[in-house]
């Protein structure tokens, strides 16, 4: 039997197990409360979602490539296109689109139009430095690194902050490739 | 059934029913050359000890994917002779038979590599490859108290595997 082809986001998404939006938002809002007590620091909390969503993202990879198909990508601009429209979809249940693209084809922008993780959230004046979504970011660079790409993922847009998307830069750094790992005198 | 004991091999399953296993054995290697995991269900010759029989199964298949791919008459690229390919670009083998075996294998983008040693008439396996990924991604990658990088010691991911293989025809 021929091997079965990637499929779309929208397929993926209809027959994988979903958690309700609520209780995932809700959830998600309940860690960021729960990390401002406990760090305090602006800075610290985006650090540490950062990390949270590095070691989701190296977990979620396998997952991805589990469920979707997708073989390896021919470069940069296919991958970038794959995280939008078949990620982004398959975990989150929203499209995002790929925009922005560089000379060199190595840095792109992701833009969210709606996002479920700030449903019902307003950033208070005190807290104007927080990335609420920064697990977002985290995740992204997590998957990226176990496909062998060293990449650098920030927020150039947020809506909590009053711009009119959510906007991700994704910047490629290098590619690294596998090498044997055993040293010939062992 | 033999019984290895060293620390990163799982214990031997009860010996098959007469109907049972054609599987030999399994392994599951990272990006990184580490096994993940071993597991055998009838192999009645051991030549190495496993920290060596892993390492030779891990060269063997990176230097074979390398030299499919150069090997490629389909290929329009010309890669360079001794670069390391990222996991999954260009042509990668997926088996391979001698009169007494076959070895299946496959491999990730995320450079996980599974390998199935079954008797020499068994089909494709791919398919069965791609069920065993999804396995190891419910069982293992989603169980918190699993450290990624680290021998996998998962109960439940051993029984649905044992599972799983006896069923293959």
């Amino acid at each position: 039997m021929p091997p079965v082809g990637p499929r779309s986001g929208d397929a993926i998404f209809a027959n994988i197990e979903r958690v309700n939006a609520e209780l995932f938002t809700l959830t998600y809002g309940a860690i960021v409360r729960q990390l401002l007590t406990d760090l305090e620091e602006v800075e610290e909390v985006n650090k540490q979602l950062d990390q949270m969503g590095y070691n989701i993202g190296i977990r979620l990879i396998d997952e991805f490539l589990a469920k979707s198909s997708v073989s390896r990508c021919v470069d940069f601009k296919e991958t970038a296109e794959v995280i939008a429209k078949v990620g982004f979809k398959m975990f989150l249940g929203v499209t995002a689109s790929v925009t922005n693209w560089d000379a060199d084809g190595t840095c792109c922008s992701i833009v969210l139009e709606d996002n479920p993780l700030v449903d019902f959230v307003e950033l208070p004046d005190t807290y104007q430095g927080l990335y609420y979504c920064n697990i977002l970011s985290g995740v992204i660079r997590g998957a990226l690194e176990m496909v062998s790409m060293k990449t650098e993922v920030t927020w150039l847009r947020d809506m909590l902050r009053g711009d009119d998307a959510y906007e991700l830069q994704v910047k490629l750094l290098k590619q690294v490739p596998e090498e044997y790992p055993y040293k010939d005198d062992e | 059934m033999q019984f290895f004991g060293g620390s990163e091999i799982s214990p031997s399953p009860p010996a098959p029913t007469a109907t049972g296993n054609n599987a030999h054995m399994m392994y599951v290697f990272n990006r990184d050359g580490v096994c993940l995991f071993y597991r055998e269900w009838n192999r009645p010759l051991h030549t190495l000890n496993p920290p060596q029989d892993h390492k030779l199964m891990f060269g063997l298949l990176f230097s074979l994917k390398s030299l499919t791919a150069k090997m490629d008459p389909t290929s329009a690229e010309k890669g360079n002779r001794g670069v390391p390919q990222l996991p999954g670009q260009g042509c990668s083998f997926h088996s391979f038979r001698t009169n007494t075996y076959k070895l299946s294998f496959l491999e990730s983008p995320s450079g996980i590599k599974i390998i199935l040693v079954t008797h020499p008439r068994t089909g494709d396996l791919r398919n069965s490859l791609k069920y065993i990924y999804n396995l190891y991604v419910e069982y293992v990658v989603k169980n918190p108290l699993y450290a990624p990088g680290t021998p996998i010691r998962c109960e439940l991911f051993n029984t649905t595997l044992d599972q799983y293989v006896r069923s293959i025809a």
